[in-house]
């Protein structure tokens, strides 16, 4: 259950066979859409390659005909045949285009799909090592990328191929002179373009650096905006600011100059093949070796030549930037899942709610043990405190009650069944819980209270939100439970904490798990949540994690965390009297410095 | 867009009016080319023509083929410099312009928004000045040029048929796009859709999870997929449409035109045949240039919308006026360490009700003065009034005597050690965090970084990093808890030795008994510093010299812990949610 590192250890732009490899497996069953639309393409591409050699038969027609009249069967043969060439070649395109739009399209949503269902199957663990935009740009950029590659570079690698070879066939069946020196003149422009390219790879990097560097510092100072305002600190972020940019522009312009050298490169390398092909094609014709037509025809199979090798090596490019995109994707998509749970027949409906912990011992990392030995027997309707200073492993205790990570040793039990025995879906709905987060989405007022839940009632919502005093508040809005939670609507955190806790009234589960839900509220508001969560807890064991000390003191039972270990525990009473850390710890409110 | 161009140095303008020049001269030289070319066609087609003039006509061909490519080059170079640095000159304007910014435009706008002005924006216009501009000026150039010279050498079937392939693939594209655009600029908002459904999944993971909710998100994310993929295929199936209709088109212009020729040619005069001939291999090139340039200017057209936005919203930005303005006061240093509020009201812009209400209290030199109510009383607008983060509705405001607005602001901060509700660190070492910023003193030493740092109870973290004070911080802070984080940002104002301290909220992440010592260490080593502090809990409150109890933007009871206790219910029940009765009445 240890993911490793990933993104780490597959920077962007590295090949990565592997990553193409799991992709072709992915994208099995499109295979045979695909081998159409590149029959297609290679098909579309030999009427390319056709083309001018009837062009060229066109020309001679019309020359041979310039002094003793012109032969109008032939032309109107070879114009006819050279529509229908065009005709079938464009349908061919046409179908070939279409194929791979929607392959590409289905492929890219099988895949976000993936993607989608793999993060609720992944250990929490997971995301400790991970950041959210990693895994963003996973759904968006590396599918993207990939999409691109299969859209455009896998036809366009194909018929480049076909139409390179054909075309040096048609010439060398041609001419053999005349395709030399065609080969010639765009090798020498070809090789310029490879060394540019593998300059501007250089500046291009930069830029991308420059332009992330860029971001992160605009990100932080426009965030911190008051205090770099109030500190007097603006020339300094003004310098800071000043050097990116100057490094930036640097990349930049350098990055687009070199890329933008391409087209005018190209357009002379098709230039000089052109007056290379009219020269000697000239000579040839002087001295009666070739018709005109053959000029012709090799001015369009120049530039015909020129074309893909370019766009061979754009491909290539594409298709290395999809492999390492499709590294990324498909390394989350097959990090190690939370354990199957499927053989699991143990099931827990009724719990009485009693909750027993034995020795149990936890780290995240093997080297960091959080929690060393806790036990605890927790009875039937029971609240119990957790308190202690921060990192004492309050929400550690949490977590693996909840399943959210799986106890290195020892057991929890409920109702003397081993948490393990039974499948994560069932301990989850064993319990309710209100997190310090206020976990809100996009959507309705219902949809973020009854979330997901079945059978859930207007009065029922009245009820709760009755309970936690929202009903008011929710009934002075325009759409009342319909509202949608957006930007329009403002809500405060007290407010928010407030939905989430009418959201674990609605879900009225056994047992109940308080993780620091009231601290963004002011004290006030907390007493109402206060009412709202005792009639909530009544008769349920619940567990309850405080910052304010007020909020627990009427619990059964306390237990004060210190590096893991429960140090006290009693109720609010025995333990004030016993004068220990909880004690200090209470005291220090009121003390008088 | 065009206002843009304001922003254009005169280095740029140099730069643009040459490859104006350039362009146009590459233009011209591209399109001698196929004049070169029917010269060598004739000169083939010619009994007795020398060698030497075939390579010459060559040699010229290619010289004018060089000189294009020169000029081309030239031009990429400009372009590249100016976009680039309109690019550097938009986003150092946009970055000093939000700095000056109050709390007002920064709301106004959102940081969110700002960022993105700032840099997907800024990008946006300098693509189109790199790619477009150079486009835009082409095209009609290239266009007119090449209809110019054809004009002499065509005739009405070979320019019908030209026009009419233009008019066509014109029509082709305007109705791909206009089905196709509204669908692509729906684009963006689908995938903000998707990554937001994602994210929400992410940040909620721990609540989706212990809902077993973990269907009703994967739904979500399918219909929001779904709706993206069938979005995204028909813009893609229709501009797939577009290629094999191009090439057609161009296919079928030189067909029509050599097979229009034939005939023309046949029924030519014996002397003009020739001539036709040659005009029609010309012909056929300039009119694939015509449609080159038309279909350049129906892809500026694409482009150009999308840069106008930005364009549009980056200027927004450029074009607001910073609310506040800087006065060029100081104190005369004779009401030192005073903060006075005389009938102070505040509403927001837009607002319609008043978030403070007639406020008016003293503080004076080393006193602290609590402020206290529910959320959304009014408490942190109070304290932001005094840094001047805006300025007051009604009434004044004075620190050290003279009103906040006639200050420089420069020494009006000078005067402030500011803690915000939510702290705040920057990417680079503890060090720079807590020398953040210009007092109008000296660089802060590095053994008063270390004092600070004791007093805001922050040693035993940072003694524990094995680079001191020279340890990283990363972008946010965030290799630091929120608790570390707090005491960090108090060890800033406390090492700025002001004359004032403002903590708004300051002490919500630290347990009691850090915040008890952090507050009893502060008042030890700063004597006859005004403190200032907003608070949710009263222990952080009890013994300060003047508390002021907000409710609704009133000042509902202003005295001592005891005083109030006596005298205001709203104090009465504040406290009665947090002591017990024995505690109330120690």
């Amino acid at each position: 259950m240890r993911p490793m590192n990933h993104h780490a250890s597959l920077p962007k732009g590295k090949f990565s066979p592997e990553g193409l490899k799991k992709l072709y497996a992915f994208c099995k069953k499109y295979i045979p859409a695909v081998i159409i639309a590149l029959v297609c393409a290679v098909g579309g591409t030999v009427f390319t390659i056709l083309g001018p050699d009837k062009l060229s038969d066109l020309t001679d027609l019309i020359t041979q005909g310039l002094m003793t009249g012109i032969d109008f069967d032939g032309v109107t043969r070879v114009a006819v045949t050279l529509t229908v060439m065009y005709g079938c070649s464009a349908l061919l395109t046409f179908t070939q285009g279409q194929l791979m739009t929607v392959t590409t399209q289905r492929i890219s949503q099988g895949l976000r799909e993936a993607i989608s269902k793999k993060i609720n199957r992944l250990p929490i663990d997971y995301y400790n090592k991970t950041t959210f935009g990693d895994i963003l740009s996973r759904v968006t950029n590396d599918v993207d990328t990939i999409s691109q590659a299969i859209q455009n570079s896998i036809i366009t690698l194909v018929s480049s191929v076909v139409l390179l070879l054909g075309c040096l066939l048609m010439m060398f069946k041609t001419n053999w002179v005349m395709t030399v020196s065609a080969i010639v003149a765009s090798l020498i422009g070809f090789v310029l373009m490879v060394l540019i390219m593998g300059r501007s790879q250089r500046y291009f990097i930069a830029r991308q650096q420059g332009l992330g560097d860029m971001n992160g510092h605009i990100e932080e100072a426009y965030a911190g905006h008051t205090v770099i305002r109030v500190s007097n600190a603006e020339k300094e972020f003004s310098e800071k600011f000043e050097a990116l940019n100057e490094k930036l522009y640097q990349a930049s312009w350098k990055s687009q100059f070199l890329s933008g050298l391409m087209m005018p490169i190209m357009g002379f390398i098709g230039n000089l093949g052109y007056v290379t092909v009219c020269v000697i094609g000239a000579l040839l014709t002087m001295n009666g070796n070739i018709t005109f037509g053959v000029i012709v025809a090799f001015m369009v199979y120049v530039r015909l030549f020129t074309t893909p090798l370019s766009q061979i090596a754009q491909a290539m490019t594409n298709i290395q930037s999809a492999a390492a995109a499709s590294g990324r994707v498909f390394d989350f998509l097959e990090a190690e899942e939370m354990e199957d749970e499927s053989n699991k027949t143990k099931r827990l409906t009724n719990p009485t709610g009693q909750v027993s912990f034995q020795h149990v011992k936890f780290g995240y990392t093997p080297d960091r043990v959080i929690i060393h030995d806790f036990s605890q027997e927790v009875h039937p309707g029971e609240k119990v405190a957790i308190v202690g200073p921060t990192g004492a492993g309050k929400t550690t205790l949490v977590n693996l009650l909840m399943r959210f990570y799986e106890i290195d040793g020892g057991s929890i039990s409920m109702d003397g069944i081993n948490l393990k025995d039974l499948t994560r879906e069932n301990v989850h709905s064993l319990f309710g819980m209100v997190l310090q987060d206020t976990w809100l989405f996009e959507g309705t007022i219902r949809d973020n209270i009854v979330y997901g839940k079945q059978g859930v009632t207007d009065e029922d919502l009245d009820r709760v939100c009755k309970a936690v005093g929202l009903y008011h508040y929710v009934h002075t809005l325009p759409n009342g439970y319909d509202t949608v939670l957006d930007g329009g609507i403002s809500l405060s955190e007290g407010q928010k904490q407030l939905m989430t806790i009418a959201r674990a009234m609605i879900e009225n589960a056994p047992m109940l798990i308080l993780d620091e839900a009231t601290s963004s509220v002011d004290t006030r508001t907390e007493l109402l949540i206060q009412q709202a969560m005792d009639r909530l807890t009544e008769g349920r064991t619940s567990f309850v994690i405080a910052h304010r000390l007020s909020t627990i003191k009427n619990a059964d039972i306390i237990l004060v965390l210190k590096d893991g270990d429960i140090i006290e525990s009693g109720n609010h009473q025995t333990l004030l009297e016993k004068g220990g850390f909880y004690a200090e710890l209470y005291n220090a409110q009121f003390a008088h410095s | 867009m065009t206002k843009l161009f304001r922003y254009l140095k005169k280095r740029d303008w140099a730069m643009a009016a040459a490859s104006l020049v350039f362009i146009i001269g590459q233009i011209w030289l591209d399109l001698r080319l196929p004049e070169y070319m029917s010269e060598i066609t004739v000169l083939v087609q010619t009994e007795g023509s020398t060698m030497s003039q075939i390579l010459t006509a060559g040699a010229k061909m290619l010289g004018c083929a060089l000189g294009s490519m020169a000029m081309a080059i030239i031009t990429c170079y400009f372009t590249s410099v100016i976009a680039a640095s309109i690019s550097r000159r938009l986003q150092s304007e946009l970055y000093h312009q939000v700095l000056s910014f109050s709390s007002e435009e920064m709301n106004h706008f959102s940081t969110a928004s700002l960022i993105t002005r700032s840099t997907n924006d800024v990008t946006q216009v300098q693509m189109i000045f790199a790619m477009g501009m150079q486009l835009m000026i082409k095209a009609p150039i290239t266009a007119v040029m090449a209809i110019l010279k054809i004009q002499d050498k065509g005739n009405w079937q070979w320019t019908s048929l030209t026009a009419g392939a233009v008019i066509l693939l014109m029509a082709v594209i305007g109705a791909l796009m206009g089905y196709a655009l509204p669908k692509f600029r729906k684009m963006q908002t689908l995938t903000d859709n998707l990554n937001r459904i994602t994210r929400e999944n992410l940040t909620g993971l721990r609540v989706v999870r212990a809902y077993n909710a973990e269907r009703y998100q994967e739904n979500k994310f399918t219909a929001a997929n779904n709706e993206m993929t069938t979005n995204s295929l028909q813009v893609n199936r229709a501009m797939a449409v577009l290629n094999p209709v191009m090439s057609l088109v161009m296919n079928g212009i030189s067909l029509g035109i050599y097979w229009i020729g034939a005939y023309l040619i046949e029924s030519a005069g014996m002397q003009d045949k020739l001539g036709i001939f040659s005009n029609m291999v010309v012909f056929s090139s300039y009119s694939m240039q015509v449609i080159m340039s038309f279909m350049m200017l129906a892809m500026i057209f694409v482009l150009l919308p999308r840069a106008q936005v930005s364009a549009k919203r980056i200027l927004e930005v450029l074009q607001t006026a910073p609310s506040l303005h800087n006065g060029s006061s100081d104190s005369d240093g004779s009401h030192q360490g005073e903060i006075e509020f005389d009938h102070v009201s505040f509403r927001y812009p837009g607002a319609d009700a008043n978030v403070l209400e007639d406020i008016t209290f003293t503080a004076h030199k080393g006193e602290t003065v609590a402020f206290i109510g529910a959320t959304g009383s009014g408490k942190t607008t109070l304290v932001n009034l005094i840094p001047r983060l805006y300025d007051v509705s009604e009434g004044s405001v004075k620190v050290d005597g003279v009103d906040v607005r006639d200050y420089d602001m420069k020494k009006l901060r000078d005067k402030l050690g500011y803690v915000s509700q939510k702290a705040v660190l920057f990417a680079g070492t503890i060090r720079d965090n807590i020398r953040l910023g210009d007092n109008g003193k000296a660089a802060v030493p590095d053994n008063e970084i270390e004092k600070a740092l004791d007093i805001a109870q922050s040693s035993d973290f940072v003694g524990n990093i094995p680079e001191g004070i020279g340890g990283a911080v990363s972008q946010n802070g965030a290799n630091f808890s929120g608790g570390q984080k707090q005491r960090l940002s108090i060890a800033r104002a406390v090492a700025r030795k002001p004359e004032i301290y403002i903590f708004d909220d300051s002490f919500s992440a630290l347990d009691y008994k850090t915040d008890r010592i952090l507050r009893s260490r502060l008042k030890q080593e700063s004597a006859g510093v005004t403190t200032l502090i907003v608070a949710q809990r009263i222990g952080t409150i009890l013994d300060a010299d003047k508390i002021i109890v907000l409710e609704d933007g009133r000042a509902v009871g202003i005295g001592t812990h005891k005083q109030l206790l006596e005298s205001c219910p709203v104090y009465q029940e504040i406290a009665a949610s947090q002591l017990s009765k024995e505690e109330l009445s120690r």
